[in-house]
Order: structure tokens, then sequence, then C-alpha cells
């Protein structure tokens, strides 16, 4: 039973990982432990400037033919 | 010296037997049937062989990768595209990330010199070339902080070599998008329950991004698990609406086909990312993992036979009707992506170096995703070489060459040595539920051929119609979003090249050059794809030739600048680890380039094709093909372009090359002149294992290190 719940976890761990879902939360540990007095943008603002990052330079994320 | 324990030994020893038995029965076989696990064999023992000495040995000797030196990752850590990344997601995300239709579409063209040569090309290339292009360029990108493969030309070779390799990406990318859109117009013409699905991905696609936008910001997985649910309900509609009286609203001809891939390229290219190519490509991704890892599976579960021939005539003869000219060059020209790729050298510059949290890493995430992509492009053609000979050579002929009946289709094919009757001709299209197979060229059909075959052996043959639909989408899924990304990242070359001539181009959000590029972008890739569907002799035969070239001269710029790289870093020695298939490539793509140029063979030198036709029209002939004095026209113009395009392309890579060799010449007569743009050496805290599984060492090493900060 332990063991079963160990594989699930690894594997919400590894799809939040791999469709970034997961960046939020590490954007947030990241401004946390380096600059705590700075604000931490809310999920919505987070996710825009992402959209917005990628929309000034298209090569992030490229994908191949 | 280190001495190896006798396990090790015995395991290797047996991985090496079982590849090289694979290899003995295929090379060994020949008029019986082969079973695809000896390729499958030949296929994962040479891997396993390949990834444990030859890239250790380039890793560890020749790049000498440093577990102590901070990766940019670390050092520039900002939480968003800097940040240290777990090796596993890592390895998912470049594998996706590199992973696309060509090694899906070349491959299959291929077939038509029969199994093997591209089965030791699919091989012996990514091993020597391929993975190694892909783990060198992460490796000295890593060490720039991530700069990209023009950055790096710029700065090592110089602005000459730099601006000619630039000017080269741009005019591969948009070759690279008109031939993508044509495998989906080959695909989707007259076919309403394809047009269908893929016209209810946009719908999806937009109701996802508002739901990431709006609704709940950042939930990936459960927007994409209800995407692809709504896809397959797509999917099984697209039957529903195929037998009703709608049927007719989505059968389109190829050239209606061009005009709505063209608007939807630009209209896509200019929303908000947000709207439709973030979803799109959540979906495509998602698809596009799944897809490979159950083809993999069917393979796997169902080892079909070869039915192909193991090398077919036409590889000696040149005058086969996939593509024209003979195995050398242009199997490795066809083949491209899955052996080797210059638009991995994009990837593995740029994204991924930013992301790699060890310099031990490259190893796995560049050689290992390599060799991944690699086993798609086998999977491709044991897919194409499973089905019968001569339905593969009449789904892949021109119309122009094998007529419109299946009459006469089975008549020219029979005519090459391989019997279909007409009745098995028209059978396999019922099958399927489409209204014709032949002259589906463009590979993506072929290829959903094969997978509904495999498939259908796992799950029963009333499901065959369904998967040979399932495959149809999957690629024209993301060969779509390559679509709109691809005129994204073109747009993005132009505005900064544009950006010289008149400043407000530079500024990338400023909408009318957004437009005006956005608009010039699709025009050239739907001019490439207009010609691609008019063409008498049929467009794939004539431009996908030009498309590897293309993709196989990138990967002679990405080599080229690896090469540089050892030699001005000191590695001189070792230059022949990219010296060597980057002299390869450059022979066979610039001998291709020469042959597509000059060559007196009307079938594959473009100058002599529109002499010939010229010549006719002179005399006011119509020649076939052709059946028009239009058509005639059309070959003539078309001939020229390609002559010319393939001449320009040749001309800049060995411009690049040039420079990269007086770059490297000068080095070794006076180093002091070389400058090194190379990252300083930072230390590194993070500790991470290098490899898929942490040896005993890296365990200790990161119990030792969770006990110091724990006391």
């Amino acid at each position: 039973m332990r063991s079963l719940r160990r594989v699930l976890d690894g594997v919400r761990w590894y799809v939040r990982e791999l469709t970034d879902e997961s960046a939020y939360d590490r954007y947030v540990a990241h401004v946390r432990s380096g600059h705590p007095d700075a604000e931490v943008p809310s999920r919505r603002d987070f996710e825009r400037m992402r959209t917005d990052r990628q929309e000034r330079d298209p090569r992030q994320g490229f994908r191949c033919c | 010296m280190r001495t190896a324990n006798p396990r090790t030994i015995v395991i290797w020893t047996l991985v090496a037997l079982v590849g090289a038995t694979g290899w003995t029965v295929l090379a060994l076989s020949r008029g019986e049937e082969v079973s695809a696990a000896w390729m499958v064999a030949a296929a994962l023992g040479s891997y396993a062989i390949a990834y444990r000495f030859y890239a250790k040995f380039i890793a560890y000797k020749v790049l000498k990768v440093d577990r102590t030196r901070a990766t940019p990752a670390e050092r520039l850590n900002n939480g968003i595209d800097f940040h240290p990344t777990d090796r596993r997601v890592l390895l998912g995300h470049h594998f996706a990330a590199i992973a696309g239709a060509g090694p899906l579409v070349g491959p299959v063209l291929a077939a038509q010199m029969g199994y093997l040569p591209g089965t030791i090309w699919i091989i012996v290339g990514v091993i020597f070339a391929g993975a190694v292009q892909d783990m060198v360029v992460l490796f000295f990108s890593t060490r720039r902080d991530g700069r990209s493969l023009g950055q790096m030309a710029r700065e090592e070779i110089g602005p000459f070599g730099g601006a000619a390799a630039l000017v080269a990406t741009f005019v591969i990318m948009i070759i690279l998008l008109g031939v993508l859109a044509l495998v989906i117009v080959n695909a989707l013409a007259q076919s309403p329950w394809g047009t269908f699905s893929i016209a209810m991905t946009i719908p999806i696609a937009l109701l996802m991004g508002f739901y990431l936008r709006v609704l709940r910001p950042g939930q990936v997985a459960e927007v994409s698990l209800i995407g692809v649910a709504l896809l397959l309900f797509a999917l099984v509609a697209g039957r529903w609406v195929a037998e009703s009286s709608w049927a007719g609203a989505f059968t389109l001809a190829p050239s209606t086909l061009v005009v709505w891939m063209v608007a939807y390229g630009f209209i896509a290219s200019i929303l908000p990312v947000w709207m439709l190519l973030a979803p799109r490509d959540y979906l495509s991704t998602f698809m596009k993992v799944g897809t490979i890892f159950l083809l993999a599976l069917g393979v796997v579960v169902a080892l079909p036979t070869l039915k192909m021939d193991a090398v077919t005539d036409f590889a000696s003869r040149g005058d086969g009707p996939v593509f024209a000219g003979s195995l050398f060059p242009f199997v490795f020209i066809t083949i491209a992506c899955g052996a080797l790729s210059g638009f991995h050298a994009l990837i593995s510059s740029g994204t991924t170096p930013k992301m790699i949290q060890k310099e031990t890493q490259v190893r796995m995430i560049g050689y290992g995703s390599m060799l991944m992509e690699s086993s798609v492009a086998v999977m491709a053609l044991v897919a194409a070489s499973i089905i019968d000979p001569g339905l593969y050579f009449a789904m892949n002929a021109p119309a122009g060459v094998i007529g419109d009946t299946v009459q006469n289709a089975s008549q020219v094919v029979g005519s090459w040595g391989y019997q279909i009757s007409p009745e098995a001709l028209a059978r396999a299209a019922e099958n399927v539920e489409e209204a014709s197979l032949l002259s589906r060229t463009g590979g993506a059909p072929t290829l959903a051929i094969g997978v509904s075959e495999i498939f259908s052996e796992v799950t029963g043959g009333s499901l065959r119609a369904f998967w040979y639909h399932f495959a149809i989408m999957f690629e024209a899924l993301f060969i779509l979003t390559a679509l709109d990304a691809g005129t994204r990242v073109g747009r993005f070359m132009l505005q900064d090249m544009l950006g010289n001539v008149y400043r407000p181009f530079r500024n990338v959000s400023w909408k009318p050059g957004l437009v005006i590029t956005s608009a010039v972008v699709c025009g050239l890739w739907g001019y490439f794809l207009w010609v691609g569907v008019h063409e008498p002799l049929g467009g794939i035969n004539q431009l996908f030739p030009i498309f590897g070239i293309s993709n196989q001269l990138l990967a002679a710029v990405a080599l080229a600048v690896c090469t540089t790289l050892l030699v001005k870093s000191g590695r001189l020695k070792w230059a022949w680890i990219t010296g060597v298939p980057l002299a390869w490539d450059a022979t066979v793509t610039l001998t291709a380039s020469w042959q597509k140029v000059f060559s007196s063979d009307p079938k594959v030198g473009f100058f002599k094709q529109r002499q010939v036709f010229q010549d006719a029209i002179d005399r006011g002939e119509v020649l076939p093909p052709a059946k028009t004095m239009d058509d005639m026209h059309t070959v003539v113009t078309n001939s020229t372009v390609d002559g010319v395009l393939s001449a320009v392309l040749a001309l800049l890579i060995v411009v690049v090359i040039a420079d990269a060799t007086r770059v490297c010449v000068r080095h070794v007569r006076r180093p002091a002149l070389s400058t090194l743009s190379e990252a300083p050496y930072v230390e590194s805290k993070i500790i991470a294992p290098a490899g898929l599984f942490p040896t005993k060492e890296e365990k200790e090493e990161e119990r030792g290190a969770v006990a110091s900060t724990g006391a």
C-alpha cells in the first residue's frame, strides 16, 4: 500500500514537472529564498508573464520538425 | 587502470551478441520474410553499446565534463527559464522538443530503397553523427550560458560565417514549413473524416486556452486531459460526419486546403500565444509522447514481419517514383531527422542548456534523447516496411506516374515488379474508410496505414479505420502546431534582420512590423506549399530532397561550430569526433546539391529538367506527366526556383565551412589570436547523478550531503 502510494506520488510529481504545472511553485520558492522582501506575483499574473515572455521571444520552447 | 568486474563483462557481451544477431539476420536474409524483431534487436543492442562506451568516452575524455562546475541553470537561476531541472524531467522535455514529424516521414519515404539501407543509416548515423552533434552542441552551449547556435557561430567563427548561418537557418525554416504543410495537405485532401477532426482541434485549443488563462491558470495536466478527451471524441465524430450529409463540406480539394493552411498559419501566428499556440502545444505533446509510446509497445507486442525487400532495384538505378536519385546520397538526405538533424542543434543550444543541472548530464540528455528519436525513426521504417510493397508504391508514387485509377496503378506498380491487384488497392482504401489511397504522398498516410496495421494486430481489425485516422490526426496536430511556432520563429529572425535596415522592426511587439513579417513568412512557405500541390511531377518528389538537404546542411553548420570549438578549446586531438561526421555530412549533402543542380538526368537535376521542358515548350509539345501547356510552364518555373534554391543553400554552407576552417587553421598556427567566449568557472553546490540511475558513489555522495546539512 505504501509503495503504491509512493509510485503514485512519483507519477504525479513527474507529470507536474513535465507539463510545467509546478513552474509557479518553483518561482515562488525561488523568490522567497533569494529575495525575502520581494512581492510574489499571483499565480494568474505569473502565468501571464510566462506566456508574454514566450510571445516576445518565440525561440523559447520551440519544437522541432 | 580500473578493472571491470566479471558481471559487467558478461552483461555487455550479451548485449553485443543481441545486437550482432539482429544485424546478421537483417543482412543475410534475402527473399524470405524477416521479423521486425531483428530490426529492434539490432537497434537496441547498438544503442546500448554506443551509449555505454562511445558517448561515455566523448563526455569524459573529449569534452571532459566537470561535475564540480556550476551550469547556467545553477548560476543564473531566475526560477523561470534558467532553473536546475531534474534530469529525468529534462530528458522528457528535450525529447518532446526534438521529436516531430521528420523522423516519422523521412524513413517512410526512404523505404523506397528497401529497409536495409535505411536501418543501417538510422542506427550508424545516430551513433556517430546525430547524437554526437546533439550532445556536443548541448555541452558547448551550456558552457556559454545557453547561447544559441547562431550566436555561437557569430562569436566563435566570425560575423561573416555567422551571417551566412543566420540566412541559411531562415531559408531552411521556410522550406521546412512548406514541406510539412504539404505532408498534411496530402493526408487531408478528399478526406472528410481527417479534415473534420483536425478542424475541431482549433475550437478545442481555444477552449483550453481560455480555461488556462481565465478559469484555472497553470493547471496544465487537467486541461490537457480534457483536451485529449475532446480530441478523441472529435476523432470518433469524424466518422459520423464523413457518413453524414455534411461530408461534402469537409471534402476539400488540395488547393482549397492550401488556402486554409496559409490563412491558419497567418492568423494563429499573430494571435497571442496563450490563445492557440500554448494549448495546442500541450495537446500535441501529449498525443506525440503517447502515440510514440503506443507504437513502440505495438511493434514489440505484434512483432510484424517485413514485407518490403531488403534492398530494392531503385537503390542502384536511381529512378524510384517516391524520390529520384540513387542510394548515395539520397537515402541519407531523405532520412534526415532520424539519424542526424540540424534542427536539434537549435534545441540543444538555447532552451535545454538553461535547465541542465550538471554538466555530466549532457550524455544522458543530449545523446540519450537522440537515441530515443532514432528509435522512433526505426519504428517508422518498420511501419512502412510491413505493408504490402505494392500498396506502398501505389501510395507514394505521384499521380502523374501511376494515373488515378486502381487498374492503372496496379499495372504500373506491377511493371516495377510489385504485384497488387486493383481489388486489393480498392479494399485497402475501403478498410480505412478513405475514397482512395493512390498517390497519398508525403509519408504520413503510409505511416498511418502501417500504424493501423500494427495496432489492429493487437486490438482487432474492426478498429483499423479508427487507428488510421488516429495516426493522421496525431501527425497533423503537431505539424499544424509547428506551422504556428515556426512562423513565429521565422518572423523573429526576419524582424531581427529587417531591424538593421529600419529600426522599428527590431521592436518585436511593434504591431505593423509583426503583421508584415508574419505575412511575409506565411507567404514564403505558402508559396512552396502552393507549388508543391500544383507540381505535375509530384510535390513531395520535387521538394522533399530540398527539405532533406537543407536540414542536413544545418547539421553541417552545427558540426562546423562544434569542430571549431573543439579546436579552439585545445581539443585538436579530438576534433575528428565531430570533424569526421562533418566531412561525411558535407560530402553527402553537397553531392546531393550538386546532383540536384547539375545532373544531366532530368529526373534528378533541376536545370536539366527545366531545359527538357523548356525545349518541349519551344517545340509546342506537352511532355508527360504534364497534361497541358500550363503544366509545362509550371514545371519550368518550379525547377528554376528549386534549382536556384539548392545552389544558394549549398553556397551558404560552403561559406560557413570555409570560414570555420579558416578560424581553425589560424588557431593552430597562432593560438594567441583566438578568443574563446566561455563563461568562467564557478563551483557547483548541487549534487545530482549523471545518468538515469545513480551509481553507488553518487548515492553515497548524496547521503553525505544530506547528513552534513542536517548536522
